[in-house]
């Protein structure tokens, strides 16, 4: 009943990636800290934090073909971004602008959400569905879908994520209790052509890419019916269970729905 | 032995981070693991309050080089370098503020309100001619269990449209 | 009325946004010890050994207590009048634990992280016990939750702890099976509500000293200083002289701190270690270790005529009490005695049920008390009995609700906790709430529902609603009122402000009755030693009973200023009259000012201070009555339901203070709305409290509130103060049944537990019987 909170011996603020990834890889019980405030929540005793502050990667940075954001960059940068705006429909800003309020917005950070694999957060499914790709300091870049699934435990420090920069279209559905709630399922569905992306996430476990409904798609006729029957497949080969905001049964009953709603908006 | 935050410090060291606050700039010593609210309401800026603990509430809310942060959530170390506003420092803005929640009658308990009255002062100067739903969005992030909410909105409408 | 009926603007309202210092951790000591907690973490145990030895000797540990160093008086902690309707079942520390959270151990140390490290330090070793988790199993089940043969009940209220119940209450008007037999239409429902958390901002907090009279002192976060006080005295045996209670600036409470929370423990140590300490709780703590409302099962029976005369009413109740039972008989009785009274035109009606004891978080006050669980089951049913009669619901309610000038036989009967008082309805505009209500909402456009495209369904539901004005022959209040020099006003009064602005409205009363600005009456409250006694804010008595004391002090302070006037007039007293500036002879038109008066009476002639004081004790408990309207639009392929607008048409006599009155019946419109659609509790296959912070608890936020309009309609109390009622509690009874009522109406699903999520909409309109 005793710790209730992180409790920290040690608070570091290297001005480089290089600094903070010999920090981290020469102690053992050592965190990196993005904003910090879902990290403190956690019961442990760790000998350092390395926070990431003063290392340059709050970013967002258009480039010729691709889109590249730090993982220092905070959820409200990505809220009020003039580029994020203007690609993939605004699905980024769209995604994190009703994530509990400003000010948790302004200091919560893409690395801390994406190292974090949080199974709640709606970040995490709508950069899936973008095909984003993240780059570690000492393994370089992995398609984000990768690194979610894998089981690597191996120390290694965010530095940013990057997005191919293209017509796609994308859009995110959410479910949840009060607007500053966490999400009781995310969807997230993305356009190119006639190639689809469909995730599903806080079910409650983190984003997946739902292959089988993807697949279905792209050979249906698009017609609302058949949109409901990609709902229904994606709802199928998705795992899902019971917590405290919502049961199994209505999770899969609102996959399909929001995959529904999700592909008419970006069939439209 | 003291040494400036700039890089980090030890458990059991005596620290001091060199921040802004209020506009006066200060010296103070800090732990490796405190929050910035325990940090000011050490220095006696008692107007910051701990609600929930999680960044849920608002409660606690202090500006950050003018924008609003949860100080229950934000490790006192980050702070190093930056301006920190709490309700003590802007009196005069605040005051304007104050006087349209108190005539409203809408400032119950009064535990939540500087904490909301900081956060609006933020959102006057990051929105220009906010309509009602960009007031409740800023805004959302402020919990309020006494008031029912909407006594807000009349206030803050009849403030804006004074400033205008 | 030149004060009353003012919006004046409450005293403390700038100073307490611009930050001052004003609530118990602002002003606790510097120096005081910080005291944490060690928490059972069993819903039932023994303490079969615990070792604080390790603890004690951390370096910054000043005292370690368990319950083998405290006294061993059984008490109740529930902030109620003496003799209390609760039972006697808490030791300040205690060998048994009886559910998670309970506590076993204090330490205080000088800073928080030495406490905090020096709890991990204490050994404790537990006899398990089997736990009651389910207050439907709790009668028959082989554990006992009070085992210890100390506790008690102050007088017979079906007491039985052996059956693990903590009070059992019946009561008949007429012979309710013969009468339902007779119905012509009979509807039956079975209800549950849960253990909504009262999420005041400010947690529990209090903290001590020794002053220099050796007295121990303590300042908390309180509704009841004065009960708090006694009891403090009675669990250590002390003599109520030597202790003082103050209450400072409270962030919030709405019942959550009508009881002894952190006090007993900030007790213990200041008095053994004669050094200050302060107990501040933590949002964890809070949620499981404080109170919750009661959570309940209401069956409920109604029958009728066919033409829609209501002729009998049967409501029974299980009600979960938690570990200890405070507040549970009254909670429990009032969830009947202020709502079934809203229907007396029937010929018979039966009330009955018992509290129990289980091994949850003790339940206790929260705002409604009882009466908004009760709603939800009798206006729900209310809208049933409609429809199987073909009967427009409104036009049912008109018919049966009680009108100015009746009465119901159910006053007499219950009262708190035992019989209650005879009392005609001398205020009622229930008729007005209703049809400017129905205007406001538009409701004969909306009614019942509106389909807006294939997937989304927009409805209307109303209810209505009573409460109370304090507990007649029970709730003082009282007053004191000093002139001084200059003629401004100190008001000390007993009565607690939480953030209502009862100082304010409490002045305002004064200010009425004197014929002054409410500017010049200064108040100081809740102060044991300094004002004079008042229950506490509970019970919606604060202007009911305080303010009546108010009028009464300050009427007879103006007849002494008319005194020291007349004879510094050469005129009798009643030949003179106070205007509020000026004492005036009436014949000889000759006058003294009150500021001259007062340097008369204080440094010239005849000196003396002048001082009022008088108290009140209500005879009656006139109800304030409400109606509220929802519309509510359903997604009918998530079961997501918006709340587009709440109409609230409050008969609470005058408002004393027109603003504070609207903000209260909105803040409590608030927590209604979040008991019906947002706030569920949620425990663990183990039956651990889940949702036991601000993430997982989700209280309304200002998006989920689209739309409030609250007025009040005209209405004058005779028996109150200036025409006043109450307001403190009305606001929250009408959401839950008005918003049920508006969901069936839009989509045809009636749930009958809460909240109402769209899960259960989606699953009800799937056909998911279990809902």
């Amino acid at each position: 009943m005793g710790r209730y909170k992180l409790i920290i011996d040690r608070y570091e603020k290297p001005s480089t990636v290089e600094e903070a990834y010999d920090l981290l890889s020469s102690t053992p019980r050592s965190v990196v800290i993005g904003g910090g405030a879902y990290i403190r929540l956690g019961k442990k005793h760790v000998d350092l934090a390395i926070d990431m502050c003063n290392t340059g990667l709050d970013f967002i940075i258009e480039k010729r073909n691709t889109i590249e954001i730090g993982a220092a960059t905070t959820f409200r940068q990505l809220e009020k971004s003039e580029i994020l705006k203007n690609y993939y429909g605004g699905v980024i800003p769209k995604t994190v602008k009703d994530l509990m309020g400003v000010q948790m917005r302004n200091i919560v950070t893409v690395g801390g959400t994406i190292y974090g694999r949080y199974g709640f957060s709606d970040l995490i499914t709508t950069l899936l569905v973008l095909d984003c790709s993240v780059v570690l300091h000492k393994r370089g870049k992995i398609y984000l879908e990768y690194f979610l699934k894998e089981k690597n435990n191996d120390k290694d420090i965010l530095e940013k994520i990057i997005i191919k920069k293209d017509e796609r279209i994308a859009s995110f559905q959410t479910m949840k209790n009060t607007s500053a709630d966490f999400s009781m399922i995310n969807v997230a569905v993305c356009r190119k052509n006639d190639k689809y992306n469909i995730v599903v996430g806080a079910r409650p476990g983190v984003g997946v890419l739902a292959t089988k409904a993807m697949i279905y798609m792209e050979s249906s006729m698009g017609d609302e019916c058949d949109l409901e029957k990609v709902g229904e497949i994606a709802s199928k080969e998705v795992t899902f269970a019971t917590d405290l905001r919502a049961s199994k049964k209505y999770r899969k009953e609102l996959c399909i729905v929001l995959v529904k709603r999700a592909l008419i908006e970006v069939t439209k | 032995m003291h040494r400036a935050c700039k890089k980090g410090i030890n458990r059991g060291d005596e620290v001091k981070i060199f921040v802004t606050i209020n506009g006066g700039q200060r010296n103070i010593d800090i732990e490796a693991d405190e929050m910035l609210l325990d940090m000011l309401r050490k220095i006696g800026l008692v107007s910051v309050k701990r609600a929930c603990d999680t960044g849920s509430c608002g409660v606690c809310t202090v500006l950050l080089d003018g924008y609003p942060i949860p100080s229950c959530s934000y490790y006192a170390a980050k702070a190093e370098g930056h301006n920190i506003t709490t309700i003590e420092g802007v009196q005069k803005e605040a005051i304007e503020i104050a006087e349209f929640l108190v005539s409203e009658g809408v400032e119950q308990c009064g535990y939540c309100s500087p904490g909301f009255a900081l956060t609006i002062l933020g959102m006057t100067k990051e929105l220009q001619n906010p309509t009602e739903d960009d007031i409740k969005h800023y805004l959302v992030g402020n919990l309020c269990r006494c008031s029912g909410y909407v006594g807000h909105l009349r206030a803050i409408n009849k403030y804006l449209e004074v400033k205008r | 009325m030149k004060e009353v009926n003012k919006s004046v603007t409450k005293a403390d309202g700038l100073g307490l946004i611009m930050g001052a210092p004003a609530y118990t951790n602002d002003l606790a000591m510097n120096n005081a010890l910080v005291i944490k907690v060690l928490r059972s973490p069993h819903h039932f145990a023994k303490i079969i050994d615990i070792n604080t030895e390790k603890a004690f000797n951390m370096p910054g540990v000043e005292c370690v207590l368990t319950y083998k160093d405290v006294p061993r008086n059984i008490v109740t902690r529930a902030g109620q009048g003496y003799p209390e309707p609760s039972p006697h079942d808490k030791f300040i520390l205690d060998e048994y634990v009886r559910y998670i959270g309970d506590e076993v151990a204090v330490v205080a140390a000088i800073t928080e992280k030495i406490a905090l490290q020096a709890l991990e330090l204490i050994e404790v070793e537990y006899e398990v016990l089997e736990p009651v988790l389910d207050f439907e199993n709790a009668e028959n089940n082989t554990s006992m939750v009070h085992p210890e043969p100390e506790c008690h009940s102050m007088f017979p209220m079906g007491f039985e702890p052996a059956k693990n119940i903590a009070c059992t209450y019946e009561m008949n008007v007429g012979n309710i099976q013969e009468a339902l037999r007779k119905c012509d239409v009979v509807v039956k429902g079975k209800y549950y509500t849960k253990a909504q958390a009262h999420v005041a901002m400010e947690p529990q907090s209090s903290f001590a000293h020794i002053d220099i009279q050796g007295r121990l002192n303590i300042i908390s976060s309180t509704q009841t200083p004065f009960h708090m006080r006694r009891i403090i005295a009675e669990a250590f045996g002390m003599t109520a002289g030597k202790i003082r209670v103050i209450k400072p600036r409270v962030g919030g409470a709405y019942g959550g701190k009508q009881a002894i929370h952190g006090e007993f423990l900030v007790a213990a140590v200041t008095l053994k270690t004669r050094k200050p300490s302060k107990l501040i709780y933590t949002r964890k703590e809070v949620f499981e270790a404080t109170y919750c409302r009661h959570a309940m099962r209401l069956d409920v029976t109604l029958g009728s005529d066919k033409d829609g005369n209501l002729k009998a009413i049967d409501m029974q109740i299980l009600s979960d009490t938690g570990a200890y039972g405070e507040h549970a008989l009254t909670v429990f009785m009032v969830a009947a005695s202020k709502t079934l009274p809203l229907y007396n035109k029937v010929d018979s009606v039966h009330f009955s049920g018992k509290v129990m004891y289980t091994n949850h978080t003790p339940a206790g006050a929260f705002r409604g008390y009882g009466a908004v669980q009760g709603n939800f089951a009798l206006e729900s049913s209310m809208d049933e009995l409609a429809e199987k009669l073909g009967m427009d619901p409104i036009k049912l309610r008109e018919k049966n609700m009680i009108v100015q000038g009746e009465t119901s036989p159910i006053f007499k009967i219950m009262g708190e906790g035992g019989e209650g008082i005879e009392m005609s309805i001398e205020s009622c505009k229930l008729d007005y709430c209703i049809r400017r209500g129905t205007e406001l909402m538009r409701w004969k456009y909306k009614y019942p529902r509106n389909q807006i495209d294939k997937n989304t369904v927009r409805g209307v539901g109303m209810a209505i609603a009573m409460q109370g004005s304090g507990i007649p022959y029970m709730d003082m209040g009282s007053a004191i009122l000093k002139l001084n020099d200059e003629g401004f006003f100190n008001l000390l009064v007993g009565a607690t402000d939480i953030g209502t602005g009862s100082d304010t409205i409490l002045a305002q009363i004064a200010a009425e009755t004197l014929g002054v600005d409410t500017q010049k009456i200064i108040v100081h409250s809740s102060d044991t030693d300094l004002t004079p006694f008042d229950c506490g804010a509970y019970a919606s008595s604060t202007t009911y009973i305080s303010g009546h004391s108010v009028k009464k002090t300050a009427e007879k302070m103006k007849e002494m200023i008319e005194e020291e006037g007349a004879k510094r007039l050469d005129s009798l007293q009643n030949q003179v009259v106070f205007d509020g500036k000026f004492i005036k002879s009436l014949e000889t038109k000759e006058k003294i000012s009150l500021k001259e008066l007062c340097e008369q009476l204080y440094y010239k002639y005849d000196q003396k201070q002048l001082i009022a004081s008088s108290s009140y004790v209500g005879t009656k408990s006139p109800p304030p009555y409400m109606a509220g309207f929802a519309e509510v639009e359903v997604d009918l392929e998530t079961g997501k339901i918006k709340l587009l607008d709440y109409v609230g048409i409050v008969d609470c006599g005058t408002t004393i203070n027109p603003n504070l009155a609207k903000i209260q019946v909105e803040g409590g419109l608030v927590q209604g709305i979040g008991m019906a659609l947002f706030e569920d509790v949620k425990y663990s296959a183990s039956g651990r409290l889940l949702t036991n912070s601000l993430m997982q608890y989700t209280i309304p936020t200002r998006k989920e509130i689209n739309k409030i309009t609250v007025e009040f309609a005209e209405s004058y109390e005779p028996t109150g103060p200036y025409g006043a009622k109450s307001v403190g509690e009305i606001g929250i009874d009408t959401p839950p049944a008005a918003i049920a009522n508006a969901i069936y109406n839009a989509t045809g699903v009636r749930i009958r537990t809460l909240p109402i999520t769209p899960e259960k909409i989606l699953m009800a309109l799937k056909g998911d019987a279990s809902v």
